[in-house]
């Protein structure tokens, strides 16, 4: 196990630098000259000049690679052409906002769609299967963007029940600590603003969670309808076990790898939904950030905001392989 | 020899059918049973429809204003209502289908080429190429797609055409894996050992024996991806980096008309509707087309 | 005698087991360990061995479809081993393969007109028309008819697949062919059909043939001699009845005493050997037969016995000899 964990996180770094090279291929891809995009377009050609050298843009590619490499390694992450201050001090609010977003959808879209596949399976070929699997398939099929504009104009504009922008009301706004508002309310006592921020979590994360929680449910009905056809569950059955015991209790052990397997996979195509979930609620996360920044050029930003989006969907992916060990004994570390 | 006296004196009597043919015979039987295919090939095909005679079917231009008929609700004239320019939102859907279709189609089309490509000369050369090029796809699927794809229009700068190519290229490794582990799969079958014991060059086995043997699988991810490629397509116009005004793109239509969602909603309802029968059709096929040609890739 | 017409000297196949900490090699499959013997001009050698020994990976490896790891594959005075991708493609019109599973090597895509034109149309032999017409000579030469040529090998029953095969092997007129268990797949009854055509087509165009079967009645009936492996190597090779009559090596010994007797009322002595084929990751130090060897020795532990050639002709590698 110990040699496993070292083995892959060896194996990452390929895959990590390999991001790094893209992302850094992107930002000297762009048309136009940087220098250009930072002092605008009355600068004059010294200004220019001597910029492009304390930027380093005169040395060749791979020279301005590796410095790169080495401000990523220390934790810089540029400088944000808009605000003037280093990214790496202003993304982590974004970030914050950004997990427990996704923290909430993610645990939605496991317990739904993990519930919906067990009754669809085991209610095979009735109306309550059919009728999930509808749902299902209208879920994989829906543009986030629009669900939340149906969610705002239907329980915000029609009913007025829950908030349809930002974190927090203005005039209320939380105190940080960690930024993670939900635990920051809880550190600090005010259940008022705990439920506060909750009744802002709930269409943002629903609107986030739809797709994952249709794809879970569908793996989920796949898998656990194999495994109620296996031999052990007949022997349990005979043994006159209750039924709800022995499909959650059996079944669901033996068809979690599959479902690790997609929710790994989700989390990838949860935090590129958070891009649109957040464009649409006004939610400060980094979806937000990297929104606002291309309306302004704001290419460090663009570029700092994929790059740590993919190291956090690369790292999940790391801890989900590690864990599939412990769900399944017959996966051998070697 | 006449042909009559012929067939009798065969053993194994049928007459000369291809494996294709029957192949085909075989998949229409289960496909045509499955009634939720038959409704998504309903869908799209309606949808096709739509596209190329968008001209006839739509009752105005996409780019006829009428400022004071603007923002009206469905009505006799305008069964979807107008927009903020008094455009007819039906005629606009109409042909909005020409480009997600086209998007969908022609970037698919892209991957499934350039991904074919390099999926066989890891799959089949193996070795240091396999291994750039597998890691290369490792590299590409680290980043959620929609980040990706808007990284490469922040390149290449915002257009409807953009998008197509950088969905494209998101969705080449997807396809690139698939046709890796066939062509993985498919040359250790005898039937390429004795082509190679023949003496035949590589290029004539994969265009002989390897390619044809993958097509099935392609086949289903493809229709699958079309599915997805127009949802991201839309996102993309949606953020302003896809398609741009006045197309009327699905995705940017919703964009300009999310401010009038209090006053207007039917500006926002449509669109989206539209997006989403669109891709549920696309999805039955695929999932029909998965059963139908391979039970066995059912998940 | 004819002089050889191939030659295999020393030939070895050795896969790397990857595992342990960080994919370093571990440990090494030995799959063909040194395997040396001669073909004469128009004779059938004939290989047996249990499954697992490395007969089949010997007979790629002649035609390398598999890169041997090391030894020499001496053909027509040349060494194959030093052609270039190219030239190896062009002499593999000398040397043609049968395959064992007659329903897997013909890809079912293809028309059996088209199977059997593909080697022509490789190896660039006539003009379509040339090469239909002799599509329908090789049909009618290996019993099937010329008409076949239109149908899809899913319509036809294995013998007359494996004709096919062969029919596919002899389109480019070789003058070895190498036949790995090529009758195994089949029914009792079409596979005697199987090898009397295969005898037929040798004296009518004189073929060298090296023929690979476990099964040693099979290759009694075909052979003229006949190389016994174990475990990647050849333990025992001389004349086909010699070997059948009189076995020498005590693995040869045990396996012929394993073959059923048609007649009940005769008594064999079966040697049944003790323990199951080692695996040749891990084989046995000195003699890999050892540890299952009736008439073992302490010598047998210790050291490799050498392939000796007795005055028979005999080759046997064994301490006893």
């Amino acid at each position: 196990m110990f040699y496993y964990s070292i083995k892959r996180l060896l194996m990452l770094i390929p895959v990590l630098l390999g991001m790094t090279l893209i992302v850094f291929a992107i930002i000297h891809a762009i048309p136009g000259n940087p220098a250009l995009t930072i002092l605008g377009t009355k600068a004059t050609p010294e200004a220019i000049h001597s910029l492009n050298r304390s930027l380093g843009l005169d040395n060749p590619w791979y020279i301005q690679y590796f410095s790169y490499l080495k401000d990523i390694l220390s934790g810089d992450l540029g400088t944000s052409i808009q605000t003037h201050t280093p990214i790496a001090s202003e993304i982590w609010p974004h970030l914050a906002a950004t997990i427990e977003l996704s923290f909430i959808a993610m645990i939605i879209a496991v317990f739904v769609g993990i519930n919906a596949g067990i009754i669809s399976a085991w209610k095979q070929n009735t109306v309550l299967d059919y009728t999930a699997m509808i749902l299902a398939l209208i879920g994989v099929s829906m543009p986030v963007f629009w669900l939340g504009l149906l969610e705002q104009w239907g329980f915000s504009i029609k009913l007025q029940w829950l908030p349809s922008i930002g974190r927090d009301d203005i005039r209320n706004s939380v105190d940080p600590i960690t930024n993670l508002y939900l635990l920051d309310t809880l550190l600090q006592g005010r259940f008022d603003q705990f439920w506060m921020v909750l009744r802002h979590l709930i269409l943002p994360s629903i609107a986030l969670a739809t797709i994952p929680t249709a794809i879970i449910a569908r793996m989920t009905r796949s898998s656990m309808l194999e495994v109620l056809k296996s031999d052990y569950i007949r022997t349990a059955k005979a043994k006159g076990q209750k039924m709800v015991w022995i499909v959650y209790k059996y079944a669901l052990k033996n068809a979690f790898i599959p479902i690790l397997t997609v929710i790994g996979l989700q989390t990838g195509l949860l935090l590129g939904g958070a891009i649109l979930t957040e464009t649409i609620f006004g939610w400060p996360g980094v979806g937000l950030y990297i929104y606002n920044a291309i309306q302004y050029r704001d290419y460090p930003v663009i570029q700092s905001g994929i790059l740590v989006i993919a190291f956090i969907f690369v790292m999940v992916n790391f801890v989900v392989d590690l864990l599939y060990g412990l769900f399944d004994p017959r996966i051998k570390y070697r | 020899m006449p042909q009559a006296s012929q067939a009798q004196l065969d053993p194994s009597g049928a007459p000369a059918k291809s494996p294709m043919t029957f192949a085909l015979g075989e998949f229409w039987k289960s496909f045509r049973k499955n009634k939720p295919a038959i409704a998504g090939t309903i869908i799209v095909l309606l949808f096709i429809f739509f596209a190329i005679f968008a001209g006839f079917l739509a009752p105005q231009g996409i780019n006829d204003q009428n400022i004071r008929l603007k923002l009206q609700p469905p009505s006799a004239a305008h069964w979807f209502g107008t927009d903020d320019f008094g455009r007819d939102i039906l005629s606009r859907i109409l042909f909005g289908a020409r480009l997600s279709l086209r998007v969908g189609f022609l970037s698919v089309i892209g991957s499934i080429v350039v991904g074919t490509l390099l999926g066989i000369i890891a799959g089949y050369f193996g070795k240091a190429l396999d291994v750039i090029i597998s890691r290369f796809f490792d590299i590409l699927l680290a980043f959620p797609s929609i980040l990706l794809s808007i990284a490469i229009v922040a390149i290449l700068g915002p257009s409807l055409n953009n998008a197509l190519v950088a969905i494209a290229i998101v969705n080449v490794p997807v396809f690139g894996r698939l046709v890796r582990s066939r062509v993985l799969t498919v040359k250790e079958e005898e039937y390429v050992m004795a082509a190679r014991s023949i003496g035949m060059g590589d290029a004539r086995i994969i265009f002989q024996h390897i390619l044809p043997n993958s097509i099935a699988p392609i086949i289903v991810q493809g229709t699958l991806n079309i599915a997805t490629a127009i949802l991201d397509a839309a996102g993309l116009g949606f953020l302003g980096m896809g398609a741009q005004a006045p197309l009327p793109e699905w995705g940017k239509m919703l964009s300009d008309s999310r401010e009038y969602i209090q006053t207007a909603p039917w500006t926002v309802l449509f669109p989206g509707l539209a997006i989403v029968l669109v891709v549920v059709g696309f999805n039955l096929i695929g999932d029909g087309l998965r059963d139908a040609l391979d039970p066995r890739m059912k998940n | 005698m004819n002089e050889a017409l191939l030659q295999v000297e020393n030939l070895k196949k050795y896969y790397p087991i990857k595992g342990g900490k960080f994919g370093k090699v571990s440990e090494t499959v030995r799959a063909v360990d040194g395997v040396s013997f001669s073909v004469r001009e128009g004779e059938t050698l004939g290989i047996v061995g249990e499954s697992g020994c490395g007969k089949s990976t010997t007979g790629r490896m002649i035609m390398r479809l598999i890169e041997p790891t090391e030894g020499k594959i001496i053909f027509q005075n040349r060494n194959i081993m030093e052609l270039s991708k190219r030239e190896m493609r062009k002499a593999r019109k000398d040397i043609q393969m049968i395959f064992q599973d007659p329903f897997a090597s013909l890809n079912p895509r293809h028309t059996v007109g088209h199977i059997i034109e593909e080697p022509m149309i490789v190896h660039r032999m006539g003009d379509k028309k040339e090469r239909q017409k002799r599509v329908e000579e090789l049909l009618e030469l290996v019993g099937l008819n010329a008409y076949h040529a239109r149908r899809y090998p899913h319509q036809f029953s294995g013998g007359q697949r494996q004709r096919i095969g062969i029919a596919r092997a002899l389109a480019v007129r070789p003058k070895v062919i190498i036949a790995d268990e090529p009758v195994s797949a089949l029914d009792v009854s079409v596979q005697s059909q199987v090898l009397n055509l295969l005898k037929d087509l040798q004296k009518q165009f004189h073929l060298t043939y090296i023929f690979i079967a476990h099964d040693l009645s099979v290759v009694r009936h075909i052979s003229d001699r006949v190389g016994v492996m174990y475990l990647g190597k050849i333990v025992e090779l001389s004349e086909c009845e010699a070997l059948y009559n009189h076995p020498q090596h005590p693995y040869t010994k045990a396996l012929l005493s394993a073959v059923p007797v048609p007649d009940p009322d005769v008594k064999t002595d079966r040697i049944i050997l003790q323990g199951d084929v080692p695996s040749p990751a891990h084989p046995p130090a000195g003699c890999a037969f050892h540890d299952r060897c009736p008439a073992a020795m302490d010598i047998c532990s210790k050291e490799m016995p050498m392939l000796k050639t007795l005055e028979d002709g005999r080759k046997i590698s064994c301490h006893l000899y």
